[in-house]
């Protein structure tokens, strides 16, 4: 059963890009914190990472300031604004620091978006309970952190 | 963390024009003056100054707390005067010991919690062994509003004083637990109660005010959920919060944080029943 539908998966995403092109989180390679290439093996689309920045487990206004996302209510001043943040990094550097901040940051309050080890009694959500022994999904997926880069790199002063 | 500095700076100068800091205002509630910012305890080596969590909420609520009358959490303390009159499974009241009311409890809120006959003890530990001993009643559930309420009335009769709780001697290896809490990156956000209370207070966390999360005004009512909240029911909140399987109310590592947290308030006025957002 269980066979079956993992198979299901990869034949369904098959058709744009392979299960395989997918970097584990614990496989991730940081260059000073810095990731090269697509952690999904495929673009970004920046209309979906602007949603996330907004929503679920990205929410990224809520510690920073984004002008071009005006139209939502509350940006948080926990981090920096993000205006303008495409001529202070490259791709590469966006995709880490979004991957996980920490490797950029020492000891950054900023969340690891694409990590899924190393927590301290780690939870169930929102739940307040724990986390049930089994696989840990990252706070973002490979092709959310890739979507999310995609917008950020939309974010240029000029 | 060395980065941190510049971080703050730049956000600081982003929110410029916004209300980013705590306000000036002064609290006097009819004539009596709570201190709400004062020197931080020796013992605080991160903060200069310690502000009550008053001084980060809008006018509107603050004003809630001057009055008596306006201030929400007085029905609850109400119904904790009549229980107080109410006879227990033995017969006995609150008040057929406690003769003079509750007013004879002045002084006891400031200080706890404490290490009673070896054991750190809060409010709610003692009243449930008191009216056990006392009344041969069963124990009230930690954040039941029988509870909070009673915690309330007796942290209102220290209202105006200083917190003052006792961190050496037997309370020392208690605290430093609480403190090791308090710096512990909990949860999948890895966020400890420092991260927000300590390095942040006076920012903006998408629509919430940070403050330094001090207790001074615990049980406090909060609007939003129409009744009194306890100080272990915050604590659950908040690191339930950072995606974190949290700790229980009443559990002994609350017990130890209550403690440590408690303790970076001494100075500021007891300001039960606070009125929050
Ligand atoms: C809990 C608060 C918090 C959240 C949530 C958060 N960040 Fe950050 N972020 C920070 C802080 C603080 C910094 C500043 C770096 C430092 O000193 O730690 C930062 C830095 C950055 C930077 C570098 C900015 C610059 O100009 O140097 C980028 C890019 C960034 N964050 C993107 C994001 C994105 C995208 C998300 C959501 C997926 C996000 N952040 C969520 C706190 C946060
Ligand atoms: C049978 C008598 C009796 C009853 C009933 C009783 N108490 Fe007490 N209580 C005492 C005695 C005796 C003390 C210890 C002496 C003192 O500190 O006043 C005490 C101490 C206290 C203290 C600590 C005072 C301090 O400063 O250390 C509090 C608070 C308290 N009682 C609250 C209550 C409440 C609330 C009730 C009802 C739920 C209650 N008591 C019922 C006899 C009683
Ligand atoms: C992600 C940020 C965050 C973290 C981490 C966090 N809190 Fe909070 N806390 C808040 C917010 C937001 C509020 C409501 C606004 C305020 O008073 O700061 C709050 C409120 C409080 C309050 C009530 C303050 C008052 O004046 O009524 C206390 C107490 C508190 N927190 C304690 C803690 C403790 C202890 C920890 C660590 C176990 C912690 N918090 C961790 C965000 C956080």
């Amino acid at each position: 059963m269980k066979h079956a539908s993992v198979l299901g998966l990869v034949v369904a995403l098959g058709a744009s890009h392979a299960l395989a092109d997918i970097v584990a989180p614990t496989e991730v390679v940081y260059e000073n914190g810095a990731v090269a290439t697509s952690l999904s093996g495929a673009p970004g689309d920046p209309d979906s990472g602007a949603e996330i920045m907004n929503k679920g487990a990205g929410n990224c206004i809520a510690c920073h300031q984004v002008s071009a996302l005006d139209h939502l209510a509350f940006h948080g001043e926990i981090g920096p604004p993000l205006d303008g943040v495409a001529d202070r990094w490259s791709e590469a550097e966006l995709r880490g620091i979004v991957a996980n901040a920490k490797l950029t940051f020492d000891g950054s309050m900023m969340p690891s978006f694409y990590k899924t080890e190393g927590f301290v009694r780690l939870g169930n959500a929102y739940t307040g309970k724990a986390h049930a022994d089994g696989e840990v999904a990252p706070l973002l997926s490979a092709q959310e952190i890739e979507d999310v880069v995609s917008f950020l790199l939309t974010l240029t002063e000029d | 963390m060395g980065i941190r500095p510049i971080a703050l700076i730049i956000a600081g100068l982003a929110a410029a024009g916004t209300a980013w800091a705590q306000d000036s205002d002064e609290m006097n509630i009819e004539g009596l003056e709570i201190v709400t910012e004062t020197e931080a305890p020796e013992h605080l080596e991160n903060l200069r100054t310690i502000y009550s969590g008053w001084r980060f909420r809008t006018d509107e609520t603050q004003s809630l707390q001057l009055d008596d009358f306006e201030n929400p959490a007085f029905v609850f303390i109400d119904q904790a005067l009549d229980a107080f009159d109410e006879a227990g499974a033995n017969g006995n009241a609150c008040s057929t010991c406690h003769e003079n009311g509750p007013e004879e409890f002045a002084g006891f809120t400031a200080a706890m919690p404490k290490v009673m006959d070896g054991k750190l003890t809060t409010t709610e530990d003692f009243l449930n062994g008191h009216r056990a001993e006392t009344q041969g009643e069963e124990p009230w559930k930690w954040s039941s509003q029988d509870m909070q309420q009673m915690v309330a009335l007796i942290g209102l009769q220290s209202r105006g004083m200083p917190v003052d709780v006792a961190i050496d001697g037997e309370a020392a290896p208690y605290w430093e637990l609480g403190k090791e809490m308090y710096y512990t990156r909990y949860g999948q956000l890895e966020l400890s109660c420092a991260n927000c209370h300590e390095d942040n207070y006076g920012m903006m966390i998408r629509a919430d005010h940070l403050s330094q999360g001090q207790t001074n005004g615990f049980p406090t009512y909060r609007l939003k959920q129409a009744k009194l909240i306890s100080r272990h029911n915050r604590f659950r909140g908040c690191i339930r919060d950072t995606r974190a399987e949290t700790f229980a109310e009443g559990s002994d590592e609350f017990r130890a944080l209550e403690l440590y947290v408690a303790s970076r308030a001494n100075g500021l006025s007891v300001e039960t029943p606070a009125v929050r957002q």
